[in-house]
């Protein structure tokens, strides 16, 4: 066995996949019971009617967040045929980042990133390059200018987590009093931008109240924060320890979105997501009564021996790749469009940039589920870009 | 090369040349409606999915076990359901007629 990368994100769910299919936790003293296999948890996110997302708000969410939340998260947090009509209004709009000029913006802010990076004799990778990356991104998604990214970076990387408690009210309130605000202006004022168009928009001839319209925006801030930030911090660290990569990315560029999406099973950003039982059930041959909580553990489910070769490996051009690390089925991520345009932008942009990454020093960012450890990332990351020599 | 004709769920009627590639990235590559092709063709988001017409299936083969595992999920999958990321284009598959079900 080789020596452990510094780069790798061990699973600590193989033994309790195998042996029983399910883990648990306690979270908050409303346990959760965490589906780990990929079968189980791609048909469990299917079944909305046992296992349904609309729930008090925050509680399918793990850590719970129903102390911090009263806003119900739109669409994440309703279930089909509701979903579906609220699903239908934005979904137009979650996919701008396939047309060509979303892209091209994309890249030269990428680009004029990496170009600051380069001239750094180090960096650290979560504050200066991968928040800084994802809230200029983030001006895109909802198109609004530039300059607003300034503010969001200044709020830090955590909006819902501070270093001391897994979930904390002040930073929560920071960004809904925030986006209660940009509500109002655009009520005011509307322009070009998501909030007006949310609330221009209807649900089954209604208009969009604003507690719909923030509860959209919330769920845009937040889904897309730490999942953006991990992924690509991760990704840099992975292509330190992985320099064949870059060249390989050079010389075939047509694998980029394939290493894209086997980053995102591997890295799975999200580690899992809960469900509240309606009903009287079994999972994994076990009791589970209703109203108690499962989660679909996406992370476990992505190393699933019996679905994928080499499951611990990043395996950069792997040509199957059934991963759930968007999620599964009706919920599946609505950023998901804008971050793999993020994530192929940032490979390719790397490859033709940088010849080698440099990391100096780290910590990892280890999440506690009780009985699982697992890593997600990093709490810092000191690296050195080193610029292409032709 | 393969004359390989889409029908989408508004009825209209696409005819494409292929070369090579899969037949998800040529229908992406001319904005054939209803296939988005997400995951770029590694099989992980099912926004490709056709009905190949009965007597074509033959030309495509069926769908392979991580296709279906994926299909059986999805809205009015059938006997004929593919995801197209996973059909090759090659001279076999000329004259396919592929319904969107999306």
């Amino acid at each position: 066995m080789s020596a452990m990368k510094k780069s790798e994100l061990p699973d600590p769910f193989e033994k309790a996949r195998m042996e029983r299919g399910f883990g648990e936790l306690n979270d908050q003293n409303d346990p959760v019971k965490m589906l780990l296999r990929h079968k189980d948890v791609r048909k469990t996110a299917h079944n909305y009617k046992t296992f349904q997302s609309a729930a008090t708000p925050g509680r399918i969410v793990v850590p719970s967040e129903v102390n911090i939340r009263e806003t119900r998260q739109i669409p994440f947090e309703l279930d089909p045929p509701i979903h579906g009509f609220y699903r239908a209004v934005v979904e137009p709009w979650f996919k701008r980042p396939l047309q060509e000029d979303y892209t091209e913006k994309l890249t030269e802010q990428i680009n004029s990133l990496i170009e600051e990076t380069l001239i750094k004799d180090k960096a650290e990778i979560i504050e200066e390059f991968a928040l800084v990356l994802q809230s200029r991104a983030l001006t895109l998604l909802l198109n609004i200018p530039f300059e607003e990214a300034e503010r969001w970076i200044s709020w830090g990387v955590h909006v819902f987590r501070s270093e001391d408690t897994a979930l904390d009210g002040d930073k929560a309130n920071i960004l809904y009093n925030y986006i209660d605000e940009q509500i109002e202006k655009a009520i005011q004022k509307p322009g070009e931008d998501l909030y007006s168009m949310l609330l221009a928009s209807e649900v089954e001839g209604k208009k969009l109240t604003k507690e719909e319209v923030k509860g959209v925006m919330v769920l845009t801030f937040a889904g897309g924060r730490d999942t953006v930030i991990n992924a690509v911090t991760n990704a840099i660290a992975y292509l330190s320890d992985h320099q064949e990569s870059l060249d390989r990315f050079r010389k075939e560029p047509g694998i980029i979105s394939k290493a894209v999406e086997e980053m995102i099973r591997y890295f799975s950003p999200l580690t899992q997501m809960g469900r509240v039982v309606t009903e009287d059930t079994y999972v994994c041959e076990h009791a589970t009564k209703a109203d108690t909580r499962v989660s679909l553990c996406w992370a476990s489910a992505n190393r699933d021996a019996t679905v994928f070769e080499n499951p611990n490996e990043i395996v950069i051009d792997r040509k199957i790749n059934p991963h759930v690390g968007f999620g599964f089925s009706h919920h599946n991520c609505l950023g998901a469009s804008h971050a793999r345009q993020i994530m192929r932008v940032l490979l390719s942009a790397l490859a033709e940039k940088v010849g080698n990454i440099e990391v100096f020093d780290y910590k990892e960012n280890i999440e506690d589920l009780d009985d699982f450890k697992r890593k997600v990332g990093y709490d810092y990351l000191w690296a050195k870009f080193n610029r292409l020599k032709n | 090369m393969a004359k390989i004709t889409f029908i989408t769920s508004d009825d209209e009627t696409i005819v494409l040349d292929g070369i090579s590639g899969s037949v998800m990235e040529l229908a992406v590559e001319h904005n054939v409606k209803g296939i988005d092709g997400n995951c770029g063709g590694v099989c992980s988001c099912a926004t490709c999915h056709v009905h190949v017409a009965p007597d074509d299936l033959s030309k495509t083969g069926p769908a392979s076990e991580i296709e279906t595992d994926m299909l059986e999920l999805d809205d009015n999958t059938d006997e004929f359901s593919r995801l197209c990321c996973q059909i090759e284009i090659s001279d076999a598959l000329d004259g396919v007629v592929l319904k969107v079900a999306k």
